[in-house]
């Protein structure tokens, strides 16, 4: 099986790896990387489990190969929280109890940082749309909603 | 991907065209807009020049998947790959788009000419689809676009496409209305237009309208909805698609005229 060399920042730290042509980017942060908070669901781009950064936009890494990320930035879940203190979203997903089950979690939160990223502002109807690419197992959309529209309302509060 | 994921296809080889740079091109043109193959359909929804000249891909934009594969995944993608329940053929048919094909010279291909049936186009084994061109939609002119399913962003169970233009007196000058998963490839339901080409709007006429599409088409049945379910959902889109087009087509024509 041919290997291809690919260089790329995952979570702020730069690598060179060999990697199968056929692996996806979901299976190569995993297997290769040990970086298992990206979860592998439905693998065709219907669950949004696997949701990471590329170059800042969100992408369902199971719907990319890991050849296809040469060059660029990477975040996956596990680099969110910067020195041992949580990611805003983490918390706000802590303190409401956005989570049953954490499955989806890291989807959810990378999904969550790409739209507040945008700095639109959302109302629940729209937020609710913008998540519809993501699914939860436990059906806990009501708290994850909240933690969303939270964590919204204290980036609007921190900007002013 | 999912093709592969599922090992639904296994090929030898796989080029990729994501880094191609000139296939990712939005310029407004004598004959219409031009899109490069490889436009993101997240720049839908963003991009000034769409939304000035193209306002349909614009609101169909949220409708297609999710952000997260709206941002890889691209215009011409979604054409070629030809799913019978996706957004963008039908719509492009609607809009009388034309495509660029490219493998060993150029040809341009009417979008009523490129989809063939289920996953299947006109591009031969050595050819890709490299640039769309969508005519102005010019005076008088509205759009609509309408679709079912049970998440947002999901496949359509039914959808429809509805290209309007009227005349001064509200007549309707030229009507297409292309169905989104209700068929195996998208169409001009000839018949429907037929039908009301020519006609002021009048009570009754988009309701018949709406009867006769879900008669004409040969819906399909799966496990997301049977033939029946799917005629009636179309019948009930046509009907509100064709009011929201010809609201607009006869707004545009009064400011047209003011």
């Amino acid at each position: 099986m041919a290997r291809h060399e690919i260089q790329v920042t995952v979570n702020g730290v730069q690598g060179v790896y060999r990697v199968e042509a056929r692996k996806t980017l979901c299976d190569f942060l995993r297997h290769d990387l040990g970086l298992t908070g990206t979860h592998a669901g439905c693998e065709h781009g219907s669950c949004g489990a696997c949701t990471v950064l590329v170059d800042s936009v969100p992408v369902r890494s199971c719907l990319m190969l890991a050849v296809q990320s040469h060059g660029s930035r990477i975040v996956t879940v596990e680099g969110l929280a910067q020195d041992g203190k949580l990611h805003p979203l983490q918390k706000a997903f802590a303190d409401h109890h956005g989570l049953q089950c954490g499955f989806c979690t890291p989807g959810f939160l990378l999904t969550l940082v790409y739209l507040l990223g945008r700095g639109k502002r959302m109302g629940e109807e729209e937020l609710r749309r913008e998540l519809s690419g993501n699914l939860c197992r436990c059906t806990g959309y009501q708290k994850i909603v909240e933690a969303a529209l939270d964590a919204q309302a204290a980036q609007a509060e921190e900007k002013s | 991907m999912p093709l592969l994921n599922m090992r639904l296809a296994r090929p030898q080889v796989i080029v990729d065209i994501n880094r191609v740079q000139e296939l990712e091109f939005i310029r407004v043109g004598e004959d219409g807009l031009h899109l490069g193959a490889l436009v993101r359909q997240a720049k839908l929804e963003e991009d000034p020049l769409i939304a000035r000249h193209c306002y349909p891909l614009k609101e169909i934009a949220p409708f297609i998947g999710h952000p997260a594969t709206r941002c890889r995944g691209t215009v011409g993608g979604s054409l070629a790959h030809a799913d019978p329940a996706a957004e963008l053929p039908s719509l492009l048919v609607a809009l009388g788009a034309r495509f660029k094909i490219s493998g060993e010279g150029e040809r341009w291909v009417p979008a009523d000419d490129f989809f063939v049936t289920y996953f299947t186009t006109a591009l031969g084994p050595e050819e890709i689809l490299s640039e769309i061109v969508i005519p102005y939609m010019g005076q008088g002119t509205g759009v609509s676009f309408r679709e079912f399913n049970r998440r947002w962003g999901d496949f359509a169970m039914a959808g429809i496409a509805v290209f309007l233009a009227v005349d001064a007196t509200g007549k309707i000058r030229r009507a297409c209305l292309v169905p989104v998963g209700v068929e195996g490839a998208p169409r001009r339901i000839q018949e429907v237009e037929a039908r009301l080409q020519g006609e002021p709007r009048s009570p009754g006429l988009f309701e018949e309208a709406g009867v006769l599409i879900a008669r004409e088409v040969e819906a399909q049945s799966d496990l997301n909805a049977s033939a029946d379910y799917r005629r009636r959902l179309l019948e009930v889109l046509t009907v509100r698609a064709l009011e929201d087009a010809y609201f607009r087509a006869m707004e545009e024509s009064a400011r047209g005229q003011a």
